[in-house]
């Protein structure tokens, strides 16, 4: 059971945490057609901002206010940057968002300097909540979880139960007929890049502290976020839901397996040896292949099914 | 349109400038020569190499991104895996069982990035756009990451090495001095720079352009546009195998940076400043980078602030990049009138200089505050040292960054009425 319960609950809290960031970019992805590679950036400067906040006036005003500053951000991206270079195309619109995220990650080099920042978790929530199997389950997860839940709750009412997220479903799917019926489509898009951009910094304040924060957080996280997207697929929440719990259990599940293929094949691959490239190959660990699955897996789902696991049209 | 407007520049003309810069290449280390020690600068000689395998790398990226409209974000595993086998060959010389000599090991590592361009093009080629560009990030991602783990053909973290001088010579040369190598490069580049030439002119480089533009009008003509991606990923896979190659012989050592996606992202900015659109927009891009590269990152920490800023206005401002900023002037140029910008331009420039100073003084004001002081160093500017924590600086350069700013917007209106009313000018005169 404890091989199994533990890496569960984690799985969960790190599925959550992607879930935060890639529900605004599938948001985004969908409406705009944009795959906003600055997306994991806003959640560095929302992680770093925290810091500074929580130093200055507190983490319960921090996590207030610094997702706040990203929202900010995100609607300043929008209408400066990207609808500047919407005319030329999403390939543009894409490189644009590019080398925007160059730039935040260089620009947090310069400010914050290149080590991590010792952002930690507030006293108020250091304690262990419980023991599981010998294992503490720190409260502060427990904490993460709730804030993750009641976005997701919050997204959901607004999306279905008000004017402004009627009209965002819609120009999910049918962005030309929205601005047919008369809808401001240009500020729908800053709305829901604001939005997007405010949910990343929730995630970057939440997670800044549960991972660390350093300049090459948002580099290693960006693509795991683009894997979320994809193999979910475009235009379906509920979609981007499921994949966010899935790649984090598969992350979380593969660490805590100590095995390899080598255990299972024992007599082919004495017989191969562990000398050559074959032999290597299959004795690596599991745990140490857990980082390559989920790009393995955005691969086969991209050739085989491109319009991922939930999506209504191919990415 | 009259004929001479239209036409574009004369054969001979263009071929005059290539040549040009082949001269430029070959003569390039004679200028630099130290006589007191009778050697080449080591320095130019490093900048020239890195140079030459750029512009073949990113000519052979714009064979996908700029012919047929696809965006590879890991494009650097083409060029990094031929530079891996480009070791083992090296070391199989060593032990005499490749007997290959050195001239053409380059070719050797094409042809096996012609292999992996095969390999992983037949999985990326079944997508486009987008997914195309995600496919490419999984297989870059995918392929570093395989390369920390497994030691026996990646040697993990610390990569492979090997020694370049194992090998025999067509000519001869022991390759020992970093001057043959640079020639050995200079002519790979050319003859790869003139093969991908030729590809643009075959029926492939027409189909990837009409794919490019409307892939679906040339499905309806009865070309399949998977196996046209299919054929150009795989081809500019031995393009950038061949860069690959030569980035082993120059550094004896691949690690995985190579392949990672580091500069991966690196060719993506090359080419695009560069100018995607035209054939030789990648290798003013290459040459560009490379020295602000080797220069700039000299001078100052923040380097790649500098090109990603570069890369964002362009991006936004001129999407054919530097090549189509040149290319626009070919028509006022023909027609003798590019002296009635000189007065414009010179009066574009005094805002544009004030912005850069503001600009870069931000920067590097706000990278000597952290990394700067991090390394104990200090800012020195005209022989002073400037104390970054008292406000005169940072004033000063608000108001230059501000200042400059507005009055280069104001300028910017100014220059595109000229522009628009000289080339508005020209067309009337041709009709």
């Amino acid at each position: 059971m404890e091989i199994v319960l533990n890496p569960l609950l984690n799985g969960f809290v790190y599925g959550m945490l992607l879930f935060m960031l890639a529900s605004g970019l599938t948001l985004i992805f969908s409406m705009m057609g944009v795959l906003n590679f600055a997306h994991a950036g806003i959640y560095m400067i929302g992680a770093y901002v925290a810091f500074d906040m929580s130093r200055l006036i507190g983490f319960w005003a921090a996590l207030i206010v610094a997702p706040l500053v990203c929202a900010a951000i995100g609607a300043g991206i929008e209408v400066w940057g990207l609808r500047r270079t919407h005319h030329n195309g999403h390939i543009a619109e894409l490189l644009f968002t590019f080398g925007l995220f160059f730039i935040i990650e260089r620009g947090v080099q310069m400010v914050w300097g290149m080590l991590p920042v010792p952002y930690r978790v507030p006293a108020l929530l250091d304690f262990p909540l419980f023991r599981l199997y010998g294992v503490d389950f720190p409260a502060y997860r427990a904490f993460m979880l709730l804030i993750a839940g009641g976005m997701l709750l919050a997204i959901r009412l607004l999306l279905t139960r008000t004017r402004v997220g009627l009209i965002i479903q819609a120009s999910l799917t049918h962005p030309q007929m929205v601005s047919s019926l008369g809808h401001n489509v240009p500020r729908v898009f800053t709305l829901v890049f604001a939005g997007g951009c405010y949910l990343a910094g929730l995630a970057g304040v939440i997670g800044g502290n549960y991972q660390v924060t350093e300049p090459a957080m948002a580099a290693s996280l960006g693509p795991i976020v683009f894997v979320v997207v994809v193999f979910g697929g475009l235009g379906s929440l509920s979609g981007c839901f499921v994949s966010s719990i899935v790649i984090g259990m598969v992350q979380t599940f593969a660490v805590s397996i100590d095995g390899s293929l080598a255990d299972l094949l024992g007599p082919i691959v004495a017989w191969i040896g562990t000398d050559n490239l074959a032999g290597e190959i299959l004795s690596i660990p599991v745990s140490r292949v857990g980082p390559l699955l989920p790009y393995a897996m955005m691969v086969g789902i991209l050739m085989f099914r491109p319009r991922g696991l939930m999506g209504t049209r191919d990415t | 349109m009259n004929e001479a407007a239209a036409k574009p520049p004369k054969r001979s003309r263009q071929l005059w400038l290539w040549a040009a810069l082949i001269l430029i290449g070959v003569a390039m280390p004679w200028v630099f020569y130290d006589w007191h020690t009778a050697r080449q600068s080591g320095f130019v000689l490093t900048m020239m190499s890195q140079m030459g395998m750029m512009v073949i790398f990113s000519l052979s990226y714009n064979m996908l991104m700029g012919q047929s409209g696809l965006l590879s974000f890991g494009h650097a595993v083409l060029f990094g895996l031929g530079g891996y086998c480009t070791v083992h060959f090296l070391e199989a010389a060593g032990h005499h069982s490749f007997p290959v000599p050195l001239e053409l090991i380059p070719l050797c590592a094409g042809l096996t990035g012609l292999g992996f361009g095969i390999v992983y093009g037949y999985i990326a080629a079944t997508q486009r756009a987008t997914a195309f560009a995600m496919i490419t990030l999984g297989l870059g991602e995918l392929t570093t990451t395989a390369g920390i783990m497994f030691h026996h053909f990646f040697g993990g973290e610390g990569g492979i090495s090997t020694d370049r001088t194992n090998a025999s010579s067509l000519f001869g040369l022991s390759y020992g001095a970093s001057v043959q190598v640079y020639y050995l490069i200079l002519a790979w580049t050319v003859l790869a720079a003139l093969g991908m030439l030729f590809l643009t002119k075959t029926p492939l480089g027409a189909m990837a352009n009409a794919t490019r533009d409307n892939f679906e009008r040339a499905r309806f003509m009865g070309y399949d546009p998977r196996r046209v991606r299919f054929l150009q990923f795989a081809l500019s896979g031995f393009f950038a195998g061949i860069g690959g190659g030569l980035y082993a012989i120059t550094y004896e050592i691949v690690t995985y940076d190579a392949v990672s996606g580091a500069l991966s992202a690196n060719v993506v900015l090359m080419t695009y400043i560069g100018g995607a659109t035209f054939f030789y927009g990648p290798i003013l891009g290459a040459i560009l980078i490379t020295l602000l590269q080797s220069g700039l990152s000299l001078l100052s920490n923040a380097w790649l602030i500098y090109v990603g800023v570069l890369f964002i206005g362009m991006v936004t401002f001129a999407p054919s990049g530097l090549a189509g900023i040149i290319g626009a002037h070919g028509p006022l140029a023909r027609a003798g009138r590019l002296g009635r910008l000189l007065v414009p331009y010179l009066r574009l420039s005094i805002p544009a200089f004030a912005t850069l100073i503001g600009f870069s003084g931000a920067v590097e004001l706000t990278s000597f505050l952290t990394i700067g002081e991090a390394q104990g160093k200090h800012l020195v500017l005209f022989g002073e040292t400037i104390q970054v924590w008292t406000p005169q600086p940072w004033i000063v350069t608000a108001i230059l960054l501000i200042g400059g700013g507005i009055w280069l917007r104001r300028e910017c209106r100014a220059f595109a009425r000229i522009w628009d009313d000289l080339n508005a000018d020209l067309k009337d005169r041709s009709l």
